[in-house]
């Protein structure tokens, strides 16, 4: 097995046995880059010489003889929202095109206290809107099982560098199902954490009451791993949640004997691709051979959830996006006379079509007289969906649904209408409305050979349940074996 | 149509975007569409429901009032670094008029 | 037609903490452009607010110590506008729940720099008060056709207290402004320097018929930065708004800028966009509670409220009305009287003129209103009781007193010093008082042959002379009780 292959945990063991080196580890994950990076554009930024320098940091400290902390020499991914200091963060838009950190995100702290070497910079949707990642102001990333395809998003480089071992793992950021949906095209291991579990600081903010960090690795165990390292309260995010970070290794073999598994009606819908729902449908069935109960569940605001989702996400990201003007970092058009141009220019240049879309959307459901019509509305639909999720977990322990209606599609398909493309995320979006974590772990492969994905959705703080659950029923498909035609 | 492209417009100046005409077009469509689409949140009767505006029902974390930002001339500089125009420590931007 | 004008005033207090409200840069003023900053002041990409404890303890005591009804549940809210010394697009406020309202500031009858009657004291209601950060700095002359931007300032703590449109007139309008500053002041949560901006307001006016009870059309007038342009701006815009009614024509809603060189208000320019606020709550911070115990444990620390003090003076000190009234208008001066009558407490009466006569006048005269560095007064309140209580043991006269004050103010120096350094203590020894009166008496044989013929107002004369030969420091009592011995000798 090539070394670029590895999972965190292989290359925990093979490093720690000096099997393989830090350097050479980074620099197998480096040449796989070059070699395949062409026909994907999972990478914005490549950091080959920090990488470098961080493995030989990591080798010395593994030779030192004492336990190294979990992620020593390990290459981890970065989407692009997310900040390294003295890296280029672009958050996949022209606007930042040139904008380097000045400081650390928090989990970018994390994985650096822990050893990690940052491998590089990957491609998102602009600013982490979209479904496919096409609105990347760079260039679409692809789909490593058919580049013809896209990766899903918005972390699409995110799932997709890591389908095709060009890193060990990464993280992207969910704010309606942008690690699931990528991790499900792409058949790889994605989890959005319960909102709070992980800092925002440092992340380039979409919808901030929606928006969480997550792991997106080769498999369950590496999941639980890098979530381990990333979780925990932040005094610098007064939304994150201040209570202990549980081991999510150590009782990932707890199995599923009891578990009650919820499956609502309302996630089986009419014009769900028939091998997305027999894949899903089997990996439930799976799940009660190994004793978990399976309990009909009902989440009869579902339908609701995009309408309120897009009415939220747009207008904080209005919001959000307002900073970009061009005055104290980022593009600033050129030869702009006034203000007014100075502002209006740069923002028409700078951002792309989607995300002038949404700010335009959001600006609207904010301002007098739709503020209530859409806005406070959407906020009260909001409450529904997550009364219904809570009345939900009185009966179950975890939900079970598919990630998407569908496998990864072709690239352009949905681009002419968004509203099109916005319904990718009917399965996704009210998980992050509810503020709940949700799990997505790969369950098969369509006629054409495309992944599709299994969610698990849990009570809040109880990212547990869904490793222990996702790791059961991994153990007994290892569809991993299967390995993108690159 | 739910908006006009003259609506569109003046949403577009208040959030400082600008849009040439063929994007106006085409962007009162999908506004149209999507308002459209959004009106269905109508069906349901939310007289006696509390709005949601966060995920996590706790209060807010307090800070001491203590300064943890000692100013220094390499931070200020590594700060100011992405400006895309300055005036020593300053940032440059066209004439403001009041 | 007389016309009524209804005013009321928006006022910004920056909060004295030392640090910022939701990062930890410092708050303190005249740092280089951009050296009290950082991401999250900045704006950048990714940061987020944390708030400062103190701010919400200091918007507690406003909202203690003006009679407010405090949420036990508050909500932060964005204000989004576009301006280049906002960096992140919106301000971070306080919009639907504000932490307190309904409200009410007591206008004392006195004005608070003068002691000068100010009309009848009256309540003015407080629609709300509410914790927001303010931006920074834009300097528009450096340089031709740019402007540049210090966000120093951005980030500083504002309490916005926000007054019911109960002010009646230009004059009441600064009334309340200097009772409110005198309050902020005593609680000790704005240092309230107009000049410097620390202490900042708009106002809003608007005119209509005596005796209708609707509201006109009213204007807002920014750019006020100190007392005299609220109450030239407010008398103004009253003036402007009358001539166009008068002249039929109609009151435009729209926000003016004072001019302070030409005294003027005029339209803003940069308004050409329509504002439209947006506001909505801010995702970044969950709502802001405050339990019954953090209120008690802010009232039972909250310092002393004038109204408070000025009893306390009469009653502990036994002041006339007056005297407390001018003395606790303002906390230094009270303060300032208080550390002197420790220092000589035996006639606090007496200290109370010396402070009304000689310290407010000086303070007055240097325009320490403006400065308002009392603290840093040359003569301490100590020297000036040190002062007072060898007048009462009859090491100096009153008048030799006056003189040493007048030292003390310009040097600094204590009072024993002056006396010592300059010879000045008071003369009471009988030997040499004898000799100095024969001198007088000698030299005026006439004055002295007229008061024994029945002239006694020559006894002034005489008295002054002796005074004079000794340069004041003759005890002027023994003076008086020696030269009549000696006349009717």
């Amino acid at each position: 097995m090539s070394h670029y292959a590895l999972t965190i945990h292989q290359a925990q063991e093979k490093l720690r046995a000096r099997e393989v080196s830090a350097v050479e580890l980074s620099q197998a994950v480096l040449n796989r880059i070059q070699d395949t990076d062409q026909h994907l554009h999972s990478y914005l930024t490549v950091c080959a010489e920090e990488a470098l320098a961080q493995a030989e940091t990591a080798d010395r400290t593994l030779a030192n003889g004492v336990t190294p902390p979990p992620l020593c020499g390990i290459p981890i991914a970065l989407k692009d929202v997310i900040l390294a200091q003295g890296v280029r963060s672009t958050a996949g838009s022209k606007i930042l095109e040139h904008f380097v950190s000045p400081y650390d995100a928090t989990v970018t702290q994390h994985l650096k206290e822990a050893g990690a070497v940052i491998i590089g910079k990957v491609n998102c949707d602009e600013f982490a809107m979209g479904s496919s990642n096409e609105n990347s102001a760079f260039a679409p990333c692809r789909n490593p099982w058919d580049t013809d395809r896209v990766p899903g998003g918005s972390s699409g480089g995110s799932a997709a560098c890591v389908a095709a071992d060009q890193t060990c793992a990464a993280l992207g950021t969910d704010t309606g199902g942008s690690i699931r949906l990528p991790a499900a095209f792409c058949g790889i291991v994605g989890l959005k954490p319960t909102y709070g579990r992980v800092s925002r600081f440092g992340v380039v903010a979409y919808a901030s009451s929606l928006d969480q960090v997550g792991p997106c690795t080769k498999d369950v165990r590496d999941c639980a791993l890098l979530l381990e390292v990333i979780a925990g309260y932040d005094p610098r995010d007064s939304t994150s949640v201040n209570r202990p970070t549980p081991s999510y290794t150590a009782h990932l073999e707890r199995g599923v004997s009891g578990l009650r598994i919820g499956i609502p009606q309302e996630y089986f819908i009419e014009g769900m691709q028939p091998e997305v729902e027999t894949a899903v449908r089997d990996a439930i069935a799976h799940l009660s051979t190994l004793g978990a109960e399976i309990v009909p569940i009902s989440l009869p605001h579902t339908e609701y959830a995009i309408a309120s989702y897009y009415i939220i996400a747009m207008a904080e990201a209005s919001s959000n996006l307002a900073r970009y003007d061009g005055v104290r970092y980022g593009y600033r058009a050129a030869e702009v006379e006034d203000l007014g141009a100075l502002y209006q220019t740069t923002r028409a240049q700078g951002f792309g079509s989607e995300v002038k879309r949404r700010i335009a959307l959001g600006t609207y459901v904010l301002s007098a007289g739709y503020y209530d019509a859409y806005y406070v509305k959407a906020q009260k639909v909001r409450t529904l969906i997550r009364q219904d999720f809570l009345s939900a977990f009185e009966a179950c322990d975890i939900i079970a649904t598919p990630v998407a209606p569908t496998t990864a599609f072709r690239l352009g398909e949905k681009l002419a209408d968004p509203l099109t493309m916005y319904l990718s995320d009917i399965f996704t979006i009210a998980v992050n409305l509810a503020g709940l974590p949700g799990l997505s772990v790969p369950c098969g492969f369509d006629q054409h050979g495309l992944p599709i994905g299994l969610q698990l959705i849990g009570r809040p703080f109880d990212e547990e349940a869904l490793l222990q659950a996702g790791y059961a029923y991994e153990q007994d498909h290892d569809w991993r074996a299967r390995k993108p035609p690159l | 149509m739910r908006i006009t492209p003259d609506e569109v417009r003046q949403i577009a100046t208040l959030a400082r975007l600008s849009f040439t005409e063929e994007e106006l077009t085409e962007l009162t469509q999908h506004f149209d569409t999507i308002l459209t689409y959004v009106d269905k949140l109508g069906e349901l009767q939310t007289d006696s429901v509390e709005p949601t505006a966060h995920a996590v029902a706790v209060s807010a974390p307090l800070r001491d009032d203590v300064v943890t930002n000692t100013p220094n001339a390499a931070q200020t500089d590594a700060l100011l670094a992405n400006a895309p125009s300055r005036k020593t420590h300053f940032f440059r931007v066209p004439k403001i008029i009041e | 037609m007389p016309y009524e004008s209804v005013i009321g005033l928006e006022v910004h207090a920056q909060l004295l903490t030392e640090s910022k409200i939701f990062c930890g840069c410092s708050t303190r003023f005249g740092a280089a452009p951009n050296q009290h900053t950082c991401p999250v002041c900045l704006g950048l990409p990714g940061v987020l607010p944390v708030l400062n404890k103190k701010v919400v303890d200091f918007a507690l005591r406003a909202a203690l110590a003006t009679h407010c009804t405090i949420a036990p549940t508050s909500r932060w809210a964005r204000k989004n506008y576009f301006y280049p010394d906002l960096p992140k697009g919106y301000q971070i406020s306080m919009y639907e729940l504000p932490i307190a309202e309904h409200g009410h500031v007591e206008v004392a009858a006195l004005r608070p720099d003068s002691g000068q009657a100010q009309g009848q004291a009256k309540k003015v209601c407080l629609t709300r008060i509410h914790m927001e950060e303010d931006a920074g700095k834009s300097i528009h002359d450096a340089e031709a056709g740019a402007s540049l931007v210090d966000l120093n300032r951005t980030g500083v703590p504002l309490l916005e207290i926000v007054s019911e449109p109960d002010i009646r007139s230009a004059a009441e309008a600064g009334h309340y402004l200097r009772s409110l500053r005198t309050l902020l002041q005593y609680i000790e949560v704005c240092d309230g320097n107009m000049e410097e901006g620390s202490l900042r307001c708009d106002a809003n006016v608007s005119i209509r018929p005596q005796g209708n009870a609707e509201l006109g059309t009213r204007t807002e007038i920014k750019n006020l930065n100190s007392f005299r342009a609220v109450e030239k701006a407010i008398e103004h815009e009253i003036q402007r708004q009358s001539e166009v009614v008068e002249a039929g024509g109609r009151v435009v809603q729209e926000t003016r800028l004072w001019d302070a060189d030409r005294e003027v208000t005029r339209p803003m320019r940069s308004k050409e966009f329509a504002h439209d606020y947006r506001y909505f709550p801010d995702p970044d911070l969950l709502p802001l509670v405050v339990d019954q115990a953090w209120v008690e444990h802010v009232q039972a620390d909250l310092p002393e409220l004038p109204a408070a003090r000025r009893a306390r003076f009469i009653h502990d000190y036994g002041l006339p009305v007056y005297d407390a009234e001018v003395l606790t208008a303002r906390k230094d001066v009270a303060d300032y009287f208080e550390a002197s009558v420790r220092a000589c407490p035996a006639v606090p009466k007496v200290v109370s003129n010396w402070v009304m006569d000689s310290v407010l006048r000086f303070v007055k005269e240097e325009k320490l209103d403006a400065a308002l560095k009392i603290e840093t007064w040359p003569c301490s309140p100590e020297h000036l009781g040190m002062l007072i209580g060898l007048i009462q043991d009859g090491t100096i006269s009153t008048t030799i007193a006056k003189t040493i004050y007048e030292e003390m103010r310009q040097t600094g120096h204590p009072p024993e010093e002056i006396i010592e350094a300059k010879g000045l203590r008071q003369v009471s020894d009988t030997d040499t008082l004898q000799a100095a009166i024969t001198e007088v008496l000698t030299a005026n044989p006439d004055k002295v042959e007229a008061y024994r013929g029945g002239r006694e107002k020559l006894l002034g004369f005489f008295v002054g002379q002796v005074m004079r030969a000794t340069q004041g420091k003759a005890n002027p009592q023994m003076v008086n009780t020696l030269l009549r011995q000696q006349l009717s000798q």
